[in-house]
């Protein structure tokens, strides 16, 4: 046994203490000297050209230092490539102030920079600009025409594999069809955090950018190319960031601007977006969703289709993977999947959590729920009848799949065997109409280059680090617990640093694949140190393990120590106080084994149990219980996987009953841009969530067996309480979300 | 946010003259909506004149046995205050259905009153609206309109009155007391707020410089048979779609005397007093509540994407009177009747 | 098409002076401190900006979100749609003046053991404005609890650990 064992275990966040005393630094907390405030001013039209900006109006009062604008811009980067960042789509990225010209409502056109953030907003306020306005076009309905296939672009993704089969006949012949349009509205991510990048300016072109992202590698090679600056002086920290479910994995115009700033004026800038401009930069997008289903009379699917069309910027052909994951989650012979994207006047579509996967499982999932209705079988029972063994878009197994277990576990836990059938037919204890529905998903794991280093010192303090980020996913506990347990320390004996461009590159931080890809950094980068400590060892006097291989050693409970005999050990503080060495160093850099990985299809599965209540006269909904059984391999924290499929079921409820960001075309612009009109669920909208993790054995996704967890939770969830209110109701709601007024 | 001053009265007649000495000053109570508008650049008072020391804080019984809310107590202090919950639980529940505990112990009665419309178009100075800015264009008509009105709305304007405790006040039916450049009035409450017609700009009857200084709460407060109803997006924390304050005195299963207003549906808290003699010597049933309900909104109007309103209004004023019949709600600490 | 190209609110007879700045003496966590600020500066800009108390979240700046959310006189409020100049003479307390690191206050270390919260954005604003729901002692089942607690919004959802984490604090009490 070893007390150092952490992997597996609920441990507490080490970055609790931090967060809940208020002490954790995050982008806009960072006190540098002779700061200015920057502050953006905003198109009000969605297409058109700025005419005329009268800046020295501004300029004239006493503080206002600087206004930019494409007048006074200097010359920055020429080529598009050089605005491209890590996931740019296909296109010409959009570059802040750099032409007269509006592309979208919202666009940024000024940044004003004063003494203090009251004047720097009041300046903004009072900067008048005029526009010639032109005619601008941002409702996806009136564009179904004009969708187009896009091609490849954007790193991960993939256009939906070939048709198999013959889907329009076997849809033709089979006894039992379904064919449905479902819709949801464009989401924003909101994170609480407002974006906000503080520019130290650390004299002679040198600076440092205090950034809210996802990923300090891609803001910085972004930076660099635009502003010319060599890496070493464009140093990029984000230690903390609030929340970013996408929203920071481009770097966003905030960055751009500050740092334009803060080079311009030679000085240390902070710029931080209002709540409203938080709605400026990138959303899920609109989608509409075509599916056609047949099952033949043993309840086997016989054919699926699946199409999506959602829209784009004019500059930009932004992708997601949204009908692909309907090739793949159920089995069935004749499949054709479509995917399309149409340009409006708006920005460019962010990925958004679970991006293309949340959308396309609304769609599929709900479709599915109507397939077994018109088959006369239970949803689950349905779902079970179509297992996939295989995945079909790639004729391949899977490395790992336990979906069945969660289906079996799940359905128990929930107790899904005492459901009816018919809609309308439960009701709860107070008499109210009672509905349980069933969605579910599957996602990608993925696993990126990753480098970390580590060092420990003659006090057995070990410091491990990479350049990776935490944004409330439990990147800082779990890849302490990694370190901890690779060289059998006590956990508090480890310091993880992060989200510095001066530590060892890291992947950005979305996809779910942090855990996989940094995870397996930091194993590597121990396990190499741990060798260190055992060449070391070795030659201490009367070292118990002069004669032991590598492999016949462990760390555990602070020693060095034989497997095979226990009471063969070195404390592991000896080691480095006998050898003289003040401090041991190893760097690491892990790349996903390809060979291993070939030929299989690596995924992550879920299936989600709802419970709701509505009243049938005044159309409210609950969500009063929810299961989520998930199948990600190996779970490395209890605590923080289940916060993250918590949290994801939160999501996916916001996007079932409340979230939509709604445009109005006259202005091109969306109207609710704030938190009172653009609901996000408060606790009161929370009630019972279960989770439960059906661990999987997976040595070939990589090293640790880990798929990720951020984004599977969230599958299924949305068209789950859709069912479920259909099995209230009998009202079938394809347009989410599901508000009042569509239950009346 | 534009420049202004701030000085802090101590008297009411001090707050009085000096705003009166300012041209473009507000009154500043719990800054809650003022400062809000002030952000976003739609209120833009040059100078401010705090209140929050002012003596008017008190909640205290009337010898008509009324209670007068002063104009300074904040809404949780009203809210719990214990005459009010036993008293006036409507209003308690009202009250406590409204924005968040923080926005509450914030927010005062009298600013409660001067809260301004949510429409979307208000707040968004990228787009013209008649109440902002005179004679610029309503952009909720034609546009979205969710959080907009179906009764008393006009051409220029569609907005809706956002409070939760105004909505109870409408039913309780108080005077509002003012203090102003021509001295101390009072104001039924009914005759406060106002409907747009073609100024939508003024929300209410107050004279430029007025200052409430308190709600005189009439003696009969519905204490047996009541309910707030509230419909909203999403469970707590958020501006009503409609809400319904119904208060019945009963006899028997003959209602002797009723109460009926709803918010989240007009410019102003909306109550039907014909609609409350309707129900007067009626039974307390389901068939009666039908027939008021078609009746209040029976000249209501939707502009698209509010027209489910009307609908939603009349089952929630069926409920609501259901509930009030019922007589089983209570005052209480939380606000509660949007659970599952 | 609408004609209404223009957000600025500047007109021909040109822009206002800034406001000029006084001392405003706030007394914050037990600590008196004079700042020379203009009305204008909201408590939250306050805290954050002059004072650096960068605990106090802005996560909306419109009372839409919690995250500002500090106790004056022991009652929670948005921070951010108040003046700081309204304070002179109140007793603030921010999410610094309940405890530290090293020795937690019971809801942050309750919040700690039920892993209520990811980011850690709101989650000063959420703790704050439970000592806030526990002064007034009005709401103590879960029911009442979640109403009492929506005004402070977490994006990352980590609502079922904050019930949890406020129960329990509420329950010992």
């Amino acid at each position: 046994m070893s007390t150092t064992n952490y992997i597996g275990k609920p441990t507490s966040r080490v970055d609790g203490p931090a967060k809940v005393t208020g002490t954790a630094t995050y982008a806009a907390e960072y006190q540098v000297a002779n700061m200015a405030y920057g502050y953006v001013v905003s198109s009000p039209i969605a297409k058109g050209k700025i005419t005329k900006i009268h800046a020295d109006e501004v300029l004239a009062l006493p503080g206002v230092v600087q206004v930019f604008s494409h007048e006074n811009v200097p010359s920055l980067a020429w080529f598009d490539r050089s605005y491209k960042d890590l996931v740019a789509p296909g296109g010409s990225p959009f570059r802040a102030l750099h032409d007269a010209e509006i592309k979208f409502s919202q666009q940024p056109v000024a940044l004003i920079v004063a003494e203090n953030f009251e004047l720097a907003r009041y300046a903004a306020s009072v900067l008048r600009i005029e526009y010639q306005q032109e005619d601008h076009e941002t409702s996806l309905e009136t564009q179904r025409a004009k969708g187009y296939e896009p091609g490849a672009g954007k790193t991960g993704f993939q256009p939906p594999p070939a048709p198999r089969g013959n889907p329009d006949k076997a849809w033709e012949e089979a006894p039992h069809r379904m064919e449905a349009e479902y819709v949801h509205g464009a989401q924003h991510h909101n994170p609480m955090e407002l974006f906000t990048t503080t520019v130290e300016w650390r004299g002679e072109g040198k600076i440092t950018a205090y950034d809210k992202t996802q990923g300090v590698y891609n803001v910085q090679q972004y930076l660099t190319k635009i502003f010319g600056l060599k890496k070493d002086d464009c140093r990029v920290v984000n230690e903390y960031m609030g929340g970013g479910f996408g929203a920071g994995l481009r770097p966003q115009y905030s960055a751009f601007l500050a740092v334009l700033a803060a080079l311009e004026l030679k000085r240390s800038v902070r710029l931080t977006l209002t709540r409203e401009q938080m709605f400026s930069f990138g959303h899920r997008p609109h989608t509409l969703q075509y599916l056609k289903l047949a099952a033949n009379a043993d309840g086997t699917l016989a054919a699926l289709q699946h199409h999506a069309l959602h829209e784009t910027s004019q500059f930009e052909d932004y992708t997601e993977n949204v009908v692909n994951w309907s090739g793949m989650l159920y089995q069935c012979e004749n499949v054709k999947l479509g995917y399309q994207i149409a340009k409006l006047d708006m920005y460019t579509p962010l990925d958004m959590r679970a991006p293309g996967a949340a959308s396309g499982s609304i769609g599929l999932e709900i479709a599915m729920d109507e397939m077994a209705y018109a088959a006369g079988l239970d949803p689950l029972e349905f779902r079970l009848r179509n297992y996939a063994e295989r995945d079909q878009n790639v004729d391949k197994p899977f490395s790992s799949k336990k979906l069945r277990d969660c289906y079996h576990q799940g359905a128990a836990k929930f107790g899904w065997d005492k459901r009816t059938q018919a809609p309308g037919s439960m009701r709860n204890g107070d008499g109210k109409l009672m509905g349980w529905g069933v969605g579910g998903g599957v996602w990608d794991a993925t696993q990126q280059k990753a480098a970390a280093k580590a060092s420990i010192t003659a006090d057995g303090k070990l410091t491990v680090s990479t350049a990776t980020g935490e944004n409330g996913t439990g990147t800082y506990t779990i890849m302490s617990q990694i370190a901890a347990e690779t060289l059998g320390l006590p956990i508090e004996a480890v310091t993880f640093k992060l989200g510095d461009t001066d530590l060892p590159e890291s992947p950005l931080q979305g996809g779910s694949w942090t855990a996989a890809s940094v995870g397996s950094a930091v194993q590597s980068t121990c396990a190499a140190l741990g060798e260190k400590i055992f060449k070391l060892a070795q030659k201490m006097d009367d070292s118990p393990l002069r004669d032991a291989k590598f492999e016949d050693v462990e760390f555990a409970s602070g020693q060095l120590r034989l497997r095979a005999d226990h009471s063969q050990a070195v404390v592991l503080r000896d080691v480095l106080q006998a050898s003289g060495e003040a401090k041991l160093e190893a760097d690491s850099s892990v790349m996903p084994n390809m060979v291993k990985q070939n030929g299989y299809s690596l995924h992550s599965h879920n299936v989600v149990f709802v419970e709701v209540t509505v009243d049938e006269d005044l159309g409210t909904v609950h969500v009063t219980r929810v299961l989520n059984a998930v199948a990600a391999g190996r779970i490395l924290n209890l605590k923080t996987a289940r916060s993250q499929v918590l949290g994801s079921v939160v999501w996916g409820i916001g996007m079932a009953l409340m979230e939509e960001t709604v445009m109005d075309h006259k202005f091109g612009r969306y109207m609710n841009h704030n938190f009172a009109e653009y609901h996000v669920p408060v606790n009161a909208d929370i009630h019972d969530i279960d989770v439960l993790f059906v661990e999987e054995e997976d040595d070939i996704v990589n090293p640790l067996g880990v798929k990720g967890i951020g984004e599977v939770g969230m599958l299924g969830v949305a068209a789950a309480v859709a069912n479920a209110v259909f099995h209230a109701t009998g009202k079938r709601v394809r347009d989410l979300p599901v508000m009042i007024d569509k239950l009346l | 946010m534009n420049p202004f001053t701030y000085s802090r009265a101590t008297a009411v007649a001090d707050a009085v003259r000096d705003k009166a000495s300012h041209p473009d000053s507000e009154y500043l109570g719990g800054g809650t909506n003022l400062i809000d508008l002030m952000k976003e650049n739609v209120a833009r008072p040059t100078h401010l004149v705090g209140l929050n020391k002012l003596p008017l804080a008190d909640i205290e019984t009337l010898p008509d046995g009324g209670l007068r809310l002063g104009a300074l107590a904040t809404n949780a202090d009203t809210a719990w205050h214990d005459e009010v919950k036993s008293r006036y639980p409507l209003l308690n529940q009202a009250i406590l259905a409204g924005a968040s505990p923080q926005l509450r112990n914030a927010a005062t009665n009298g600013g409660n009153l001067m809260q301004r419309t949510r429409c979307y178009y208000f707040y968004d100075l990228a787009t013209p609206c008649n109440k902002r800015e005179p004679g610029s264009g309503c952009s909720a008509i034609g546009g979205y309109n969710r959080v907009c009105g179906i009764l008393g709305t006009s051409e220029s304007c569609i907005a809706t009155h956002p409070s939760d405790m105004c909505v109870a006040l409408a039913a309780l039916a108080p005077t509002v007391r003012v203090s102003g450049p021509n001295g101390d009035r009072t104001i039924a409450f009914d005759d406060f707020h106002r409907l747009p017609g073609n100024q939508p700009e003024k929300d209410n009857t107050l004279e430029p410089g007025e200052l409430i200084t308190g709600l005189d709460l009439p003696a009969k407060g519905f204490e047996k048979n009541f309910s707030y109803l509230k419909l909203r997006d999403r469970s707590s924390y958020a501006f009503a779609l409609v809400s319904v304050a119904a208060g019945l005195e009963l006899e028997g299963n003959t209602i002797t005397d009723a109460r009926l207003a709803l918010g989240g549906v007009a410019h102003k808290p909306w109550r039907d007093q014909e609609a409350e003699n309707m129900l007067k010597g009626q039974p307390a049933t389901e068939d009666t509540f039908r027939r008021v309900a078609a009746k209040v909104v029976a000249d209501a109007k939707g502009h698209g994407s509010n027209d489910f309103k009307i609908e939603l209004a009349k089952r929630a004023i069926v409920r609501a009177l259901k509930q009030a019949a019922e007589g089983n709600q209570h005052a209480a600490d939380v606000f509660l009747n949007s659970n599952p | 098409m609408p004609q209404h190209p223009t957000n600025s609110l500047a007109n021909a007879a040109g822009v206002a002076a800034p406001p000029p700045t006084s001392p405003v003496q706030l007394t914050i966590n037990g600590q008196q401190h004079t700042l020379q600020i203009a009305p204008w500066t909201t408590l939250l800009d306050a805290l954050r900006e002059y004072l650096h108390l960068t605990g106090t979240k802005k996560g909306c700046d419109h009372g839409q979100c919690g995250a500002c959310t500090v106790l004056v006189d022991g009652k929670r409020i948005n921070s951010c749609l108040s003046l700081a100049v309204m304070h002179e003479g109140d007793e603030i307390t921010t999410i610094e003046g309940l405890g530290t690191p090293e020795n937690l206050h019971p809801l942050q270390q309750a919040f700690v053991d039920h892993d209520a919260f990811q980011c850690g954005y709101c989650t000063p604003g959420q703790i704050c404005s439970a000592q806030g729901l526990i002064n007034e002692d009005r709401a103590h089942t879960e029911a009442e609890i979640r109403e009492h607690m929506s005004g402070n919004v977490c994006r990352c959802g980590a609502y079922v650990g904050i019930l949890n984490a406020v129960k329990e604090v509420v329950d010992k009490k």
